[in-house]
């Protein structure tokens, strides 16, 4: 398939295909109106609109999906960016008093991306991805999930390919989109394990009792260490890297480590002998502490966030659905029961769904004698991304509107018992 | 509010009921008569008591032996109640009924001046938890389940059955519980919402939304109830505030309150221009703290610095007296040698910086950050520089940073004495007393800005500041540049303006 053949002049010509017949508005709608509790809702919502050369329009807002379709159609941005729902429409901020137009709701959102962790990492770099660091994101989907749903006890999590080099995750449940920029950032900081710039070598120290939040992860992330970290990555493979993980142990670990790693190229042994003596080394001594084999496994593999995206009620994110301007891809859904199985070179990019769609026109001229003319554009335009490779990724996001939906009806049938009660 | 209908009467007679204990939430304002000069002393004292509680909190790790030892005298000195029974008397006289009194009273005081704006709001709320956080956890737990009773707050247990379920993630998610006392303790199951401050260290078990809470750190729930509580007192009282600002007694005096806290802000106005883009090279070195010259260094090596390192940065240069377009020239020139085209960074960058000096957006002119901010906010993570060097260092790289900069080895073990301490602030000092040869700053730094105005006062790098003119101002602004002296000398010249957009200030990063 001359699928990856996606270039970035040609995005001005594409644009305006996929808003008019594949950008699923009446789910983006859905969505975003959260079964209509409040009209506001959906018309105080912030958009914004990175047009051609980097031209920022934000404070969008719209009335209806119709408003909305049309503003995008005639606009054609090249990114679509999500902000908070406000105490008025954005359109109107500069309208109402300084002070008075405040952030009062949004998803609690996270932020992975790859260059995140550049300092470990040694098939890539910056924006580079490969499918060996791809493991990053997934085991960072993992991790994030489980704790988001076990411990906070959220739902509606909507996980997301940024289009380029990371995942987004929406967390949609009411309770989140409610929370406080001080209860944001303390989740934020509950889910941080990581931490330290360029200055601190050792990232990160773990002291007794070990939180069963960090143990949970751990499960996580030991399932993939050794084919990611030691096969993939030869952790333990070069002078440079072994000397990079030795500094994160202290001093008689390490002149130990040495002497044996003499003898031992193998890096999966050498991985071996390092758990062994850090084992063995904890178990003689009578402090608390010293787990030094798992610090390493988290400092190479425990999901980075942004913190600063997740804090701020405010914080633009990348809309779903949107495409990546320089990687053609389209934001897609991911499935978390299937994690393992995503592989971000394989989401389509604007130039195939055009192509799909080009080629699915041209079948249906053939059969066209049969074609009811009185048919809507808007069934059209169902059957239009139907045929094309987004049709799986609009079923998730379906998948997921549902799933919201009924836990709303659930909601409403507990609310009405209780006044019955009364 | 009740202030407003004051009458010249003084009520007599005492409230054993409003005063049943020493630790309250607030709930009633005062209703009886105040005389202006009592509201006075009152309000300044209880204004001397929550700075020391910032003070100390900056000073010590919150709740260490130290911090607690420091904040008992104060509370004693002050004249607020620090005992459980009513019947104390200490040296000075005042009966412990009469501090509980002053205690209400003054409280409700400060809640009219600090209901004025987000900022104000904010910085009371945070030193009136401190102060509740440190008198709740002194009581003994007979007073602390009393405290509960009386205030009709109740919080959810759990089952000897849970508990038993829960055992393993019960012990392993709170410090200083074992198998042989969790049997003992009682746990409460609330909201992790309500529980925050344990979420966020991770210092409690949390499950399908639900914090499970030892007994032994109720005071986090406590505290929680008593935040939403004040915070929600301080909208209302924001409401009739207008009222009470007619009050031609109380409206100064309510003022000269709520600017006393603000201390120097280093906005630049009085600086600008005083500063050429050559000099900021050899100033990073001479004059600049550490976490400053930390920034320079990267911007000069990677020709780039992250959104942190840029804010940090700067402000800190604005306050040094760049002007925006010197700002805009020294940024510009840095990060076109490195990835970024000059149009890219016209596109990109120059507008946060004209941001940064108010001139976008929303048009804040913000200010440079304090030590505070700096420590405790926005943590440096992968490839940033920013943050405070004795804070954000590991120990080993800070020892041979400073190696290189010629800290003398005995210097560098007091420094590294202190950062151990966790009293980065101190060692930033004696960092500074090292490097320019002093015996004592003469000054407690709490501030990147002040640092450089102190190092150019002593290095005569002032010269050229003094030859400018602009008399009047001037005087004030060095007058005031510590922070402690500053409220009774200049409360008017702390620009009020600043305090207003704060809000708009931390949103916006």
């Amino acid at each position: 398939m001359p699928t990856s053949d996606y270039d970035p002049a040609c995005l001005p010509d594409l644009l305006p295909l996929y808003y008019r017949r594949l950008f699923p508005f009446s789910q983006y709608y859905r969505w975003l109106t959260y079964g209509g509790v409040s009209k506001s809702y959906f018309q105080n919502r912030e958009f914004s609109f990175t047009l051609k050369d980097d031209i920022y329009v934000r404070y969008q807002s719209f009335s209806t999906q119709n408003e909305l379709e049309k503003e995008i159609q005639k606009m054609n941005p090249y990114k679509i960016d999500i902000g908070a729902v406000y105490s008025h429409r954005p359109s109107q901020h500069n309208t109402v008093k300084s002070g008075a137009f405040q952030a009062l709701e949004k998803e609690l959102v996270f932020d992975i991306d790859m260059t995140d962790y550049d300092d470990v990492r040694s098939c890539c770099s910056a924006a580079d991805i490969c499918s060996k660091c791809w493991t990053l994101m997934t085991i960072a989907i993992r991790i994030l999930d489980r704790a988001l749903r076990e411990d906070f006890g959220f739902q509606h999590l909507l996980w997301v390919y940024s289009g380029r080099r990371g995942v987004h995750c929406w967390v949609c449940d009411e309770a989140a989109r409610k929370l406080s920029v001080t209860a944001r950032s303390a989740v934020a900081e509950y889910l941080s394990l990581v931490k330290g710039g360029e200055e601190t070598v050792r990232k990160v120290v773990l002291s007794d009792p070990i939180h069963p939040f960090i143990s949970q992860s751990l499960g996580v992330v030991e399932n993939y260490f050794n084919k990611y970290a030691i096969v993939d990555q030869e952790l333990l493979a070069s002078k440079e890297s072994v000397d990079r993980v030795l500094s994160l142990l202290p001093e008689d670990v390490r002149k130990e480590l040495l002497v044996h790693y003499q003898n031992e190229k193998n890096p999966v042994n050498r991985w071996g002998i390092l758990t062994d003596l850090v084992n063995q080394k904890r178990e003689m001594s009578s402090k608390k502490g010293g787990y030094f084999e798992k610090e390493i496994m988290l400092q190479y593999c425990y999901p980075r966030l942004d913190v600063n995206v997740s804090k701020g009620v405010n914080h633009l994110l990348k809309s779903p659905f949107s495409i990546h301007p320089k990687t053609g891809r389209v934001s897609v859904p991911i499935d978390v029961r299937n994690v393992d199985k995503f592989n971000p070179f394989e989401v389509p990019t604007i130039s195939l769904l055009c192509e799909e769609l080009d080629k699915s026109r041209a079948d249906e001229e053939e059969d066209g004698i049969k074609n009811n003319e009185t048919q809507s554009a808007e069934r059209r335009k169902i059957r239009d991304y139907k045929r094309t490779s987004l049709a799986k990724y609009i079923k998730l996001f379906d998948q997921f509107l549902d799933a919201m939906a009924h836990t709303r009806k659930g909601e409403i049938l507990k609310k009405s018992d209780l006044q019955k009660e009364f | 509010m009740q202030f407003t209908r004051r009458t010249k009467k003084v009520a007599l007679g005492s409230n054993p009921e409003l005063y049943g204990h020493c630790l309250q939430l607030y709930g009633q304002p005062p209703l009886e008569s105040v005389s202006l000069v009592q509201f006075e002393t009152f309000a300044v004292e209880r204004l001397k008591l929550l700075k020391s509680v910032e003070n100390l909190g900056v000073s010590y790790v919150k709740m260490s032996d130290d911090y607690q030892k420091k904040l008992s005298t104060e509370l004693c000195s002050l004249n607020f109640p620090h005992r459980t029974s009513v019947e104390d008397k200490n040296q000075t006289g005042s009966t412990e009924y009469e501090k509980r009194r002053k205690d209400h009273i003054s409280h409700f005081i400060l809640r009219l001046a600090y209901c004025q704006t987000e900022d104000l709001r904010r910085w009371f709320i945070q030193q009136e938890m401190d102060l509740f956080r440190y008198r709740f956890s002194i009581l003994s737990a007979k007073y602390k389940t009393e405290f509960l009773h009386r205030n009709n707050l109740k919080y959810d247990t759990i089952s000897i059955e849970e508990k038993k379920t829960l055992k393993d993630e019960l012990i392993n998610s709170s410090y200083g519980i074992s198998g042989a006392t969790i049997a003992e303790q009682e746990f409460y199951r609330v909201p992790f919402q309500d529980a925050l401050d344990l979420v966020r260290l991770r210092k409690v078990f949390l499950q399908v939304g639900y914090a499970y809470i030892p007994h032994q750190d109720i005071v986090t729930i406590v505290l929680n109830d008593f935040r939403t509580r004040l915070s929600k007192a301080l909208a209302l009282t924001a409401r009739s505030l207008p009222a009470v600002q007619s009050d031609e007694r109380l409206q100064p005096l309510l003022n000269h309150l709520s600017h006393a806290y603000v201390g120097q802000d280093y906005s630049f106005q009085k600086n600008i221009g005083k500063v050429s883009l050559e000099q900021i090279d050899p100033l990073s070195t001479t004059s600049f703290p550490l976490c400053m010259r930390q920034l320079h260094k990267a911007l000069r090596e990677q020709h780039h610095l992250r959104h942190g390192g840029r804010m940090q940065y700067g402000l800190f240069l604005k306050g040094v007296g760049l002007t925006l377009e010197q700002a805009l020239q020294f940024w510009r020139a840095e990060f076109v040698k490195g990835k970024v085209d000059s149009e890219k960074f016209d596109k990109a960058y120059a507008y946060s910086i004209r941001h940064m000096f108010g001139k976008e957006g929303k048009r804040t002119d913000y200010t440079p950050y304090s030590c505070m901010k700096v420590i405790l906010s926005n943590p440096p993570s992968q490839g940033d520089y920013h943050g405070c060097p004795f804070r954000h260092s590991d120990p080993e790289l800070l020892k041979q940073k400073l190696q290189s900069y010629k800290i003398s080895p005995g210097g560098l073990v007091q420094i590294l004495d202190l950062v151990k301490g966790m009293h980065y602030q101190l060692a930033c000092q004696k960092y500074f007393e090292l490097t320019h040869s002093v015996e004592d700053a003469g000054f407690s730094l709490n501030h990147p800005n002040q640092y450089f105005t102190e190092s150019q006062k002593l290095l005569g790098g002032g010269k050229e500041v003094k030859k400018e003119v602009e008399p009047p101002q001037r005087g004030q602004e060095i007058a005031g540049s510590n922070a402690q002296s500053a409220p009774t000398q200049s409360p008017k010249v702390q620009a009020l303006d600043k305090m207003g957009d704060l809000e708009s200030f931390f949103l916006d990063e």
